[in-house]
């Protein structure tokens, strides 16, 4: 498992000006990003007969999947199936991102494994909590599958706050087992909003 | 923030998303935001002709395909803090999912001139700023090494 501090993260989004922003946002983050522009590109990128893993083109394992949810020809639902279909893949997390926020999208997305929904515009501080939320869980994938599916239909989106408040020290804890405490916590403040 | 910005912000013009952009500009990437804009104007400047086309087509029947056109519109204008452009699109795709020509039309003729005063103060924006840079580099000019 690659233990390097720096999440490669590939980054699937048709429009351009939104590629750079995240991108920007991804190097701002420390990341190391590819960024491609469609759900097409990326299974190439990723290797569709999944011999090289989750290993992109260039040899670098991809720790994470950002992708855009409506985009011309594979929208990013059905990127991310192919991806949670794929053995080779399916354990990348894949985070959507939507200009929209329709309820029965986000949760059909959930539910198809997506690790969270984020809404665009994304902000910075959406990029470092879910990058530190993958480099808490690379350590650490079994724990994360198993509560995954326990928490797979009551899901409430972790990282972004779209009400006014600021999200608080009840944020996502520091270790995986106390991060179920957080979570409610964090459902709890999503609904305040 | 100078005045200029001010006042976009007080018109509803720009939003908060604009300042991120700000924020994620620096030494390593100096010129983000206006590299950002200018891909956006290069879209935006598609994508309205391509709405043109398709409403002054006496033909035209596709709403569908202008509902992709806008949809793409509302996603990069909100990328960028554009808000008086995005909800001007919003409010173009609700004429176009009732099918009402007539009212896209109107959004397109409204649209054609938020974006042009958006364009129009960005460009300003950018100028104050080069002339700022220019100013700090005539006072402080860089040391050679």
């Amino acid at each position: 498992m690659g233990m390097a501090q720096e999440l490669h993260v590939l980054a699937v989004d048709d429009s351009l000006v939104d590629r750079k922003v995240i991108e920007r946002l991804l190097k701002i983050s420390c990341c190391k990003v590819t960024a491609v522009e469609s759900g097409r590109r990326a299974l190439q990128y990723l290797g569709l007969d999944g011999e090289k893993s989750s290993m992109g083109i260039d040899g670098l394992k991809v720790n994470l999947i950002l992708t855009d949810y409506s985009m011309p020809g594979m929208t990013g639902y059905e990127l991310l199936k192919k991806i949670k279909e794929s053995s080779a893949l399916s354990k990348i997390p894949v985070v959507i991102m939507s200009s929209e926020k329709i309820l029965p999208r986000i949760d059909r997305c959930l539910e198809e494994g997506a690790e969270e929904f984020l809404l665009k515009p994304v902000k910075l501080s959406d990029v470092k909590r879910l990058r530190d939320f993958i480099l808490r869980g690379e350590g650490d994938d079994d724990k994360l599958t198993d509560k995954k599916i326990k928490e797979a239909c009551s899901r409430k989106r972790k990282f972004q706050d779209d009400s006014t408040t600021q999200v608080t020290a009840h944020d996502i804890e520091s270790s995986p087992e106390s991060s179920a405490s957080s979570e409610s916590q964090q459902q709890k403040q999503s609904k305040i909003g | 923030m100078n005045r200029l910005l001010a006042l976009l912000f007080h018109q509803g013009v720009l939003d908060e998303q604009f300042l991120q952009l700000q924020q994620l500009q620096d030494e390593s990437s100096p010129n983000f935001v206006s590299e950002v804009v200018n891909i956006y104007f290069q879209e935006s400047e598609k994508l309205l002709r391509n709405l043109r086309s398709l409403l002054m087509d006496r033909e035209f029947s596709d709403y569908k395909k202008m509902g992709v056109h806008l949809n793409q519109f509302i996603g990069s204008s909100s990328s960028i803090g554009a808000k008086r452009v995005r909800n001007v699109c919003v409010a173009f795709r609700v004429a176009s999912e009732q099918n009402n020509r007539l009212g896209c039309l109107r959004a397109l003729e409204l649209l054609e001139h938020e974006y042009c005063y958006l364009k129009n103060k960005l460009h300003e924006l950018f100028q104050i700023e080069q002339q700022r840079l220019l100013a700090a580099a005539v006072r402080y000019p860089v040391q050679q090494h």
